[in-house]
């Protein structure tokens, strides 16, 4: 670094003296340059580019920028320093809305060949959500502020996919539907809560990395496996402790003494009559509607789904545990002697099996993918010959990476990847009011390669020189991000 | 002395920057090599301790301007003041209004003043001054996303225009704006002048009292910004067609009354990717779309 600032604190502003303007900056600020701010307290600098420094060992902590001797040009795999799209600009100084750029040169326009912060109009987010709660029938509409954003897609283990975005509500709707798709792509990318609801379906607040909110309830677990899969897991626990066990699903619903657990426990008959329909033994889809009650049905009584049990089989003081498949919902009962079952207080080893069921299963989180396709344009400012850049990534040649975290580049024709935005630093995808995301994309390849590949060499600059130009800003580290 | 600017080509080789405190600058010339090389070195010179003056008065610079009146002594310091005065009497203006387009101007006069060169410009973060000897043009394209396929429109600045300053004032700039426009940019005589007039329209952008506009006072945001307490636009939220024309209608009043009174040449105003030219090539106001921009 070129210089070197110090602070005096007055109160929670801290007053830079970097330069002679000597802005006092509040926590969470940037000065007047728009170079130095402050973060909680400490004066940190925030120029274009953003440097990772990887630590060999861990991969995880990131530390200040280091010196760490030049870039040989060999490939880099796993670098000690990455230097990321983040603020590398489309223009420069940096990408804010309409600047001006004067030449006469090439199309009229000086264009800056940086181009590894990509305009992505052909974009998405792919969000996971993890609950059993029905969030709404498959194709629905997601919208946000109103507008569609995106549909419902699969139900997957324990999870509810939503795919949002892509060309069609970005630019195929009214202009609304694209500014409102825009703003929700680039906030759920940047890990902000997003408020989605479903047309015929809940309300449902997403955040990459953080519990799912339905209607207003937060998500605390996902299921630890079908209600089959847990008939299955817990068969050996339950057995001798209560004769039957129904453990609600809207998908499978278990039925311990039908369930081939309890037979090779030779846990007798009882007598239960489910309702749905039965796909194996012990095993039944169907029981209810799907909904945000028990195990992702619409049940708040789970009695609901037991039709009267046979006389021949049921027996008055027979005992049952009903229970979904988080452990959320969990009742007990025991048959009378018109052989209806009636509630009563749990003992405790059975409420010890629920807790273990709840303990068995994982946080509840929702998850977001970013997925682009780099294209025509994109491609263009990396090689006068694009198709070879394609090809490049396809044969492995070049490593394509998004604000420095991995990426999965799908098989096919194009450029078109997927990346955990958990995984990317703070505040790596802008906007620009097209509507388009503005997203960093990384190529790294051998500088023998980009030269074959039809590169601009003339622009090519050596790790070495971001260095001295002190355009650098190491990045805060956050905790639960992978480096 | 402790700190010294950022003076470096940038990789293409042509092109100057130099970078001290928030100032940004991006120089070109064109003419002889041994003229541009000449000219560059002045500009790194002038350019040097620039800001230690400009902040000798910044307690002064940051006071409301007196459309008469200055007790400013520093050379760019009065240019900043001279840019404003104009526009002291009808609302809250302060010199600073002006830095940006005025150092523009400061660096090009240096280099003009040692040098004859083809044609030059320095650009301060969007604020613009040009130099175009006879013959020579610029073309200027407003862009509406940072590629070349996102050109909303150009326009060519022949030497014989008037037009040698442009600006480009907003509320996602790096100061903050009492209006609500996304970006107005401004064609004048000096880059100064486009740079305070600038200010001034996209301040009269605006749709008072209007729930979905989120102001802050500036002063929580920046303890010693120059507007004080005055509320400054943080968020826009969902507008109407109509709401957006009237936005953009406040802030075309004042860039006609500003057009009329000689200070600018024209000016385009951006509201929620509407965008409303006044004066320029034509006296009409046009209105368009964004279906043109394709991506």
């Amino acid at each position: 670094m070129s210089t070197e600032a110090s602070v005096a604190a007055i109160g929670d502003k801290i007053r830079c003296d970097a330069c002679p303007v000597m802005c006092y900056i509040k926590p969470g600020a940037a000065g007047a340059c728009d170079r130095y701010a402050n973060h909680d307290g400490k004066l940190v600098r925030v120029d274009p580019h953003i440097v990772l420094e990887r630590t060999v060992e861990h991969g995880g902590r990131l530390v200040p920028f280091q010196a760490g001797g030049d870039w040989d040009g060999k490939i880099v795999q796993q670098p000690d320093i990455f230097v990321t799209a983040i603020g590398a600009g489309t223009t420069y100084p940096d990408y804010k809305p309409a600047p001006f750029i004067v030449s006469s040169e090439i199309d009229g326009v000086d264009m800056v060949t940086v181009v590894t912060e990509g305009i992505f109009s052909y974009c998405g987010v792919k969000v996971k959500i993890d609950t059993d709660r029905y969030l709404g029938p498959e194709s629905a509409t997601v919208r946000a502020q109103g507008e569609a954003v995106g549909h419902v897609t699969t139900g997957e283990y324990g999870s509810q996919m939503l795919s949002l975005g892509g060309v069609h509500h970005l630019t195929g709707g009214s202009k609304k539907e694209g500014r409102v798709t825009c703003d929700t792509l680039m906030d759920l990318s940047n890990c902000k809560a997003v408020e989605l609801t479903i047309d015929g379906g809940a309300t449902v607040i997403v955040q990459a990395g953080k519990p799912p909110v339905v209607n207003g309830v937060g998500e605390e677990r996902m299921r630890v496996g079908c209600g089959s899969a847990t008939i299955g897991m817990f068969a050996k626990q339950w057995h001798g402790k209560v004769d039957e066990v129904v453990v609600v699903d809207d998908h499978i619903t278990g039925v311990l003494s039908e369930h081939q657990a309890g037979k090779l426990l030779d846990i007798a008959d009882t007598g239960i009559k489910m309702k749905g329909r039965r796909s194996t033994p012990g095993r039944y889809f169907q029981v209810a509607e799907p909904g945000t009650g028990w195990g992702g049905t619409n049940i708040s009584d789970p009695l609901s789904i037991l039709g009267p049990f046979d006389i021949k089989e049921a027996r008055p003081g027979l005992t049952m545990l009903m229970v979904s498949t988080t452990g959320e919902h969990a009742s007990y009962y025991v048959l009378d002697e018109a052989l209806r079952p009636v509630e009563k207080e749990m003992p405790a080893a059975l409420k010890f099996s629920v807790e273990r069921i709840q303990e068995n299963c994982e946080p509840a989180l929702c998850t977001v993918l970013f997925m682009g396709g780099a294209g025509g344009s994109l491609r263009a400012g990396v090689t006068d010959n694009p198709v070879r850049l394609t090809r490049s990534v396809k044969d492995a040649l070049t490593r394509v990476t998004s604000g420095g975290a991995p990426v999965y580049v799908w098989p096919g024709g194009g450029i078109t990847f997927m990346v955990d935005v958990t995984q990317m630093p703070a505040g790596a995808f802008g906007y620009v009011p097209t509507p388009a995301i503005v997203a960093p994309i990384e190529f790294t390849m051998r500088l023998a390669d980009y030269a074959a590949l039809g590169g601009h060499m003339d622009y090519v600059q050596p790790l070495s020189s971001l260095r001295d130009s002190a355009e650098l800003r190491s990045m805060p580290f956050i905790p639960g991000r992978r480096v | 002395m402790k700190r010294l600017p950022q003076i470096a080509l940038l990789p293409d080789g042509k092109r100057l920057h130099l970078q001290d405190g928030p100032i940004d600058l991006i120089v070109e010339a064109r003419g002889g090599y041994e003229e541009v090389r000449a000219a560059y070195e002045v500009a790194a010179r002038r350019f040097t301790g620039l800001l230690d003056e400009l902040c000798e008065e910044l307690a002064e610079l940051r006071q409301a301007a007196d459309p008469k009146h200055s007790a400013l002594k520093g050379i760019v310091a009065r240019r900043m003041h001279a840019a404003v005065a104009p526009l002291a009497a009808d609302c809250f203006i302060t010199p600073m209004a002006a830095v940006a387009g005025s150092v523009a101007e400061e660096i090009l006069g240096a280099m003009l003043g040692a040098v004859a060169l083809d044609r030059a410009y320095v650009n301060n973060g969007g604020d613009i001054a040009l130099h175009l000897a006879n013959g020579e043009h610029f073309t200027v394209g407003l862009i509406d996303r940072p590629d070349s396929q996102g050109l909303m429109r150009t326009m060519i600045i022949n030497a014989d225009d008037p037009v040698r300053g442009i600006a480009t004032s907003g509320r996602h700039g790096r100061s903050f704006s009492l209006g609500i426009a996304d970006a107005v940019t401004t064609l004048a005589r000096t880059a100064s002048q486009a740079d305070a007039a600038a200010t001034i329209i996209a301040n009269a952008v605006d749709l008072p009292g209007h729930p979905a506009v989120v102001r802050t006072p500036a002063n929580q945001l920046q303890p010693d910004s120059d507007l004080g307490a005055r509320l400054v636009t943080r968020e826009v939220g969902a507008l109407s067609e109509s709401e957006i024309e009237q936005g953009l209608e406040a802030g075309a009043d004042c860039a006609r009354r500003l057009l009329a009174a000689g200070l600018i040449e024209g000016a385009a105003l951006r509201l929620k990717g509407e965008t409303l030219l006044v004066g320029t090539r034509s006296s009409r106001a046009v209105r368009r779309h964004d279906d043109l921009i394709q991506a």
